[in-house]
């Protein structure tokens, strides 16, 4: 049987900024930050209660992708296009009114829903999260 | 910037602002003393709030931010002494005995471990990512 996830891939237009944006702003930790061959980063982030679940952020622009794929995902990413998950916070107005005051874009703000309160918000390359205080 | 109100809005704000100031000036020898304003019913209750929302007292909480801004540094390698000060402690023995707490070994121990981590990496780097990544993004090549 399947019995956890430990690794996602976040795709991102730009590694360093991504790592600014992840860190100093959601506040999340650094789990790996290896260099690879051929001047590659591995890098992943983890929400700071939970490091088993490591978020892969990889560049778009790593070579598994031809040129085409490459400019249709930025395309898409700059768009928000990806909804790539949902972050649970225990308070989540403070969690708004810090990230908010890091200058991170909310495209909704916490609005009572039947599940419980959600807010979302976009990375800075583009992708979309669900920030969500659960009933 | 959307702004919606819910309710407390101005006491959420202030808490963020007393929780930001820490992170923002945890090097310098700050009073929290003052951090709870006259936004707050009373100092209690704002220590109270900020405890449930961020799981330590402002006091703590100061704690905490500077000896995970002492473990990145001591991670990059400075010397224990100058990491000590740079991040707010004011005595070797009182940011040894903190640090032993919370990491479980001394800072020494902990610069040790990272510094053979980073040898680790620097040495054999796909030992530390899931091999169906390195195999995809062609690192297995080399």
């Amino acid at each position: 049987m399947i019995t956890k996830m430990t690794h996602v891939s976040i795709y991102v237009l730009d590694q360093g900024r991504a790592y600014d944006f992840y860190t100093n702003k959601l506040g999340f930790k650094v789990i790996t930050d290896v260099p690879m061959p051929g001047g590659d980063r591995w890098l992943t982030v983890s929400p700071p209660e939970q490091p088993e679940l490591e978020l892969i952020l990889s560049p778009v622009t790593r070579t598994i992708f031809s040129k085409e794929s490459v400019k249709a995902l930025t395309e898409l990413i700059k768009d928000g296009a990806f909804g790539v998950g949902l972050f649970t916070s225990n308070d989540i107005f403070a969690t708004y009114e810090e990230l908010n005051a890091k200058g991170v874009v909310f495209t909704k703000v916490p609005k009572k829903e039947f599940y419980g309160t959600e807010a979302i918000f976009k990375d800075d390359s583009g992708n979309w999260f669900s920030l969500a205080q659960l009933n | 910037m959307i702004n919606e109100p819910y309710p407390k809005i101005y006491l959420y704000r202030r808490l963020v602002q007393a929780k930001l100031f820490i992170d923002n000036n945890y090097a310098d020898n700050i009073d929290l003393d003052n951090i709870a304003d006259e936004a707050w019913f009373s100092k209690f209750h704002f220590i109270r709030k900020f405890k449930s929302t961020y799981r330590y007292t402002p006091h703590q909480y100061l704690t905490y931010v500077r000896l995970e801004k002492a473990m990145e540094l001591l991670k990059a390698g400075l010397p224990v002494s100058s990491v000590c000060y740079s991040v707010g402690f004011e005595s070797l023995s009182s940011f040894s005995r903190l640090f032993k707490r919370a990491a479980g070994i001394t800072p020494s121990e902990y610069i040790a471990r990272h510094q053979k981590i980073k040898a680790h990496m620097a040495e054999s780097p796909l030992t530390f990512i899931p091999g169906c990544f390195a195999s995809r993004n062609g690192w297995l090549k080399n």
